[in-house]
């Protein structure tokens, strides 16, 4: 695997951890406030996260 | 003292896991038993994860490098090649001999069947990868084998579920642990974004949930199946997801891919062919985000597994089993979660395609 591969899949595997640390971060202030909500913003969370932690892999798949 | 239900849980749950991880220890593990140079341990390990990823036409539960021994049964081999070869894969000898079938010769190279002459060559390209012609294979190969046996196992719970409906309202039988998740399905997948036609599309809805979440589940176990982390199954499910949705799509879903309301006419013409691309996306990323979550779990698993043998001592050993028992829980989360994503958005794609709404100016 060359350089360019292993830097693409770090800037890749950062841009994850960065968009789903955010939503998981919303979705504490979220339940911070609202705390009977806890299921549906969990519910939400859960779907985000996996979109784009499936962006991430289709990503990482092609390099 | 009493022990508590969630004791009680995180106890059977921690042997049931950690008697599956070594499991896939011992399933994999009388391989590379003896000593050898780091480098080429390395190079057996990724043999032997690529071995497990990869389909294979016999069901091999354990196999021995050092004996050459294989437990498991062959399935057999059908094959079409101007007429139709059918045979047990067992002649194959795990890719050690050639087969004669109605005057053709064939070989097992890499788990793929190719033409050969007699003596079994195989030409090989610059890449080396094989050059000989392939057979088109129809055989019943391991992941066939296990979604007949995830369809069969579905079939049979469900079915004894709706008929304990009949003798009164609540539910008998092993099938009603599903009760709920189908109603959970009904209330919160389905009916939320599909709308008043929900029912057209209940079927498939709960048959690709529980098809992808009973595979993966069985991707977890010592079994050695990895079904639904091959392109090819998950490339299958979203073709169907997708030919429904176009089949499915009414005036009001084709307006708006090609002519959309409430826009600019030139802006029309810009947005019409990347909404044409979406329509192409939408399934794609399905596959891709299914394919690739179950396969580098495994690849992940089954790496850190490999790791015991790596380091061979006790420590490195203990922490690679803790690891991968963390792992292993966070790949059951997985499990469920995406069969319960691929789920939900084909609701969110046949709620598109089915949508009836009077449109106004501002869309």
């Amino acid at each position: 695997m060359e350089v360019p591969t292993i830097v693409g899949a770090g800037l890749i595997v950062i841009g994850v951890g960065i968009g789903i640390g955010r939503i998981g971060g919303s979705a504490m202030d979220a339940i911070a406030r609202q705390p009977e909500a806890t299921g549906k913003i969990q519910t939400a969370m859960l779907i985000a996260a996996a979109l784009i932690e499936g962006i991430g892999f289709a990503a990482l798949f092609v390099g | 003292m009493r022990i508590n239900y969630f004791t009680k849980f995180l106890l059977v749950g921690f042997l049931f896991l950690s008697g599956t991880i070594l499991g896939q220890e011992s399933a994999h593990g009388s391989e590379s038993t003896h000593e050898e140079s780091g480098h080429d341990k390395k190079a057996e390990i990724k043999a032997d994860i690529d071995h497990h990823i990869q389909d294979s036409h016999s069901f091999t539960l354990l196999s021995d490098s050092d004996t050459g021994k294989h437990y498991g049964f062959p399935l057999p081999v059908i094959l079409w090649d101007e007429g139709l070869h059918i045979f047990s894969s067992s002649k194959f000898h795990h890719g050690e001999t050639v087969v004669e079938s109605k005057g053709k010769h064939y070989k097992l190279y890499h788990s793929k069947i190719y033409r050969t002459d007699a003596e079994g060559t195989i030409s090989y390209d610059e890449d080396h990868h094989a050059t000989n012609i392939k057979p088109i294979d129809f055989s019943i190969t391991k992941n066939v084998f296990m979604m007949l046996v995830t369809g069969l196992l579905m079939f049979l719970l469900f079915a004894g579920l709706a008929k304990s409906f009949k003798k009164g309202p609540i539910a008998t039988g092993a099938g009603r642990f599903f009760e709920p998740i189908v109603l959970y399905i009904r209330d919160d997948i389905a009916k939320p974004n599909i709308g008043p036609k929900y029912k057209k599309f209940m079927p498939y809805l709960l048959t690709v949930f529980f098809f992808i979440w009973f595979l993966n589940l069985f991707g977890l176990t010592p079994l050695g199946v990895n079904v639904t982390g091959n392109i090819a199954v998950t490339f299958a499910l979203a073709i169907i997801t997708f030919i429904i949705t176009q089949f499915s799509g009414n005036k009001n879903y084709w307006k708006h891919i090609f002519w959309m309301p409430g826009v600019p006419v030139p802006m029309k013409f810009i947005l019409a062919p990347i909404e044409l691309l979406g329509v192409f996306i939408k399934p794609f990323a399905l596959m891709i985000r299914l394919y690739a979550n179950i396969m580098a779990g495994h690849v992940v698993l089954m790496s850190i597994i490999a790791l015991v043998f790596l380091v061979q001592n006790w420590i490195g050993g203990g922490l690679s089993l803790v690891l991968a028992f963390f792992l292993s829980i966070i790949e059951l989360l997985v499990a469920a979660l995406q069969a319960y994503i691929f789920t939900l958005l084909s609701a969110l794609y046949f709620g598109f395609a089915v949508e009836e709404h009077d449109h106004e100016e501002a869309h």
